[in-house]
């Protein structure tokens, strides 16, 4: 039978949905095989590995220890690679977060093995996969070694979750030190709690959002939506905002249920960060802007008189 | 200071991607430094003009990458190395560029490397984690502030949104987030001087690899166009209408709320 290690990520002691995709993942890439979650951190590690065998995976391996409590190159690495000789999987499966991004070259190096990136399906060994941020896709495979992907958040569906499913959890001591780099301090600047990479529905601003203030409306409508905001690059590079919030080819590239673009032009290289989107909603003033060409609604008028109306028509329709 | 930049040209942002016999047409298309390695480059040479020593960016590509590195070296860089693989790769992945980095870098005396996060055709980003794997040593990705003192290096990097401060030391190889600095234009007397610069080519021999030593590990099967995304409806009546018959529509027929 295979073996496919799920890898947990948790993120303040709290379990990040795409741990969850990664137990899908690991299911669809071999619907027979034991899928193995991976948990390693410093608190909650016990409960996040219950919640993954809750989601489909078949036990669990954790790995406790303070230096876990945020990612490092160097901690991450001595504690994954610990549980991979033990386990000695077919296949792994990581998120394609801040973390599985800096992680999974280093392992894929350390096993001498392929690996494909960003991946955001599976057709049997066929991985697909985004490329020119989504103007164009690719499929590929992994020709030799082991199985080994990382899911772009958001795109592949977790399995339900089975409060009555159990499995084994075995802990694993690993002594990890001479850390290299070492973090002294953690500064919070996303928006609260909704990540832009995990975000199911994003509402974004563009030059028409005027100013750093503009922001504030389409702020207040992502309150009521639970969205993350995030904008295109002409008004982070007129400072309308941080560049942490920059959709497009340079910038994050997304793909949400819903996505509100706000006095957005729609130039092709913030079209490629997130016209893969479910669902596309355009307000501009200009009946002639190209995210009109993109967007399944669209709403020609102020945003400044548009989005105040549509946070207030959203508040009433879940009081009813 | 001994500071490498690692470099890759990709398609202008503008073009728009045509696929051709199964392969993404390449033909007449713009050529740009992928942007994410423009930083890189100028972080280096800011490196260089506070501490000393010399910028060499460096390439995996073919004989049309000299442009790009003759626009890295008009913006201020010491030295290009071309490693031209044109003839002897079919095709290659990540593994297959980190070898033959590998091999260069085995040679050289290194303080740090400085990458792009990420390319923004293929999108991997993992050249930058793997040649610091192979090389032995620490390694901070998306970075977006950067100060060396002594052996001691202090950065900032983008953690989706927030900011991790770290503490590391050299050698160290690091890649660049938008935010990091405001990479230069090449001046007229930088692009004179350019042409002047050493531009050194090598090919895979020169490194002692032959094919198989940096077969790639994976195998790109197939490359498509996402369906063509039809406009959509564009509401009418008055703002208040609108609004709601978006909300609306967005729940019984999207079905996103």
């Amino acid at each position: 039978m295979t073996k496919i290690l799920a890898f947990a990520e948790l993120k303040d002691g709290e379990i990040r949905n795409v741990s969850f995709e990664t137990v899908a993942a690991a299911r669809q890439i071999d619907e027979s095989a034991e899928v193995v979650a991976v948990v390693l951190g410093s608190q909650n590690v016990e409960d996040a590995a219950n919640q993954m065998i809750q989601y489909g995976a078949d036990r669990a391996v954790t790995v406790t220890h303070d230096l876990l409590a945020n990612y490092t190159s160097d901690g991450y690495t001595q504690a994954a690679m610990a549980v991979i000789e033990q386990e000695d999987p077919d296949g792994l499966v990581m998120g394609h977060t801040s973390a599985g991004k800096d992680l999974s070259p280093r392992i894929a190096s350390k096993l001498d093995n392929g690996l494909v990136s960003d991946i955001t399906g599976i057709e049997g060994d066929q991985f697909v996969r985004p490329i020119y941020s989504g103007k164009a896709f690719e499929k590929k495979t992994i020709k030799d070694g082991k199985t080994f992907v990382t899911i772009r958040p958001n795109n592949i569906a977790p399995l339900e979750q089975d409060g009555g499913r159990s499995g084994d959890i075995t802990s694993l001591e690993v002594d990890i030190k001479d850390l290299r780099t070492i973090i002294k301090e953690v500064v919070r600047k996303a928006s609260d709690g909704v990540d832009l990479s995990e975000a199911n529905i994003i509402v974004a601003g563009g030059r028409g959002v005027k100013s750093e203030e503009g922001f504030e409306p389409l702020y207040e409508l992502a309150d009521v939506l639970g969205a993350a905001v995030g904008a295109s690059r002409g008004a982070c590079d007129a400072g309308y905002c941080d560049y942490s919030l920059q959709i497009g080819q340079t910038g994050k590239v997304v793909t949400p249920d819903l996505y509100i673009a706000c006095g957005i032009s729609g130039a092709i290289q913030h079209l490629a960060g997130m016209s893969n989107s479910k669902v596309i909603v355009a307000i501009n003033k200009d009946p002639e802007a190209n995210i009109f060409n993109v967007a399944d609604y669209g709403i020609v008028g102020d945003l400044f008189d548009v989005v105040p109306k549509l946070t207030e028509e959203l508040k009433a329709l879940q009081v009813k | 200071m001994n500071i490498y930049v690692l470099m890759k040209k990709t398609f202008d942002t503008e073009e728009k991607i045509q696929i051709n016999g199964g392969v993404i047409e390449d033909e007449g298309a713009e050529y740009i430094i992928n942007p994410y390695d423009e930083y890189a480059i100028e972080e280096a040479i800011k490196i260089r003009d506070e501490h000393g020593g010399e910028v060499t960016v460096v390439t995996v590509g073919d004989e049309e990458s000299e442009k790009q590195l003759r626009t890295a070296l008009a913006m201020g860089a010491d030295k290009a190395v071309l490693i031209n693989t044109e003839e002897d790769l079919e095709e290659g992945d990540q593994y297959t560029t980190v070898r033959v980095l590998e091999a260069y870098f085995a040679d050289q005396e290194v303080d740090i490397i400085l990458a792009g996060n990420v390319a923004i055709d293929e999108a991997s980003g993992q050249v930058g984690p793997r040649l610091a794997d192979r090389l032995d040593i620490p390694y901070v990705t998306t970075i977006t502030e950067l100060n060396i003192d002594g052996d001691t290096v202090n950065i900032v990097r983008d953690v989706e949104g927030d900011e991790e401060k770290i503490e590391t030391s050299l050698p160290l190889l690091v890649t660049c987030q938008q935010g990091l600095n405001e990479p230069r234009y090449p001046s007229l007397p930088g692009i004179m001087k350019a042409k002047k610069k050493p531009l050194e080519e090598l090919e895979i021999d020169d490194l002692d690899l032959d094919e198989d030593d940096v077969e790639a590990k994976t195998e790109t099967v197939k490359v498509f166009l996402p369906p063509e995304k039809e406009a959509g409806k564009v509401l009418e009546g008055e703002t208040d209408e609108q609004v709601k018959e978006l909300v609306s529509l967005l729940k019984s027929e999207a079905k996103v709320l």
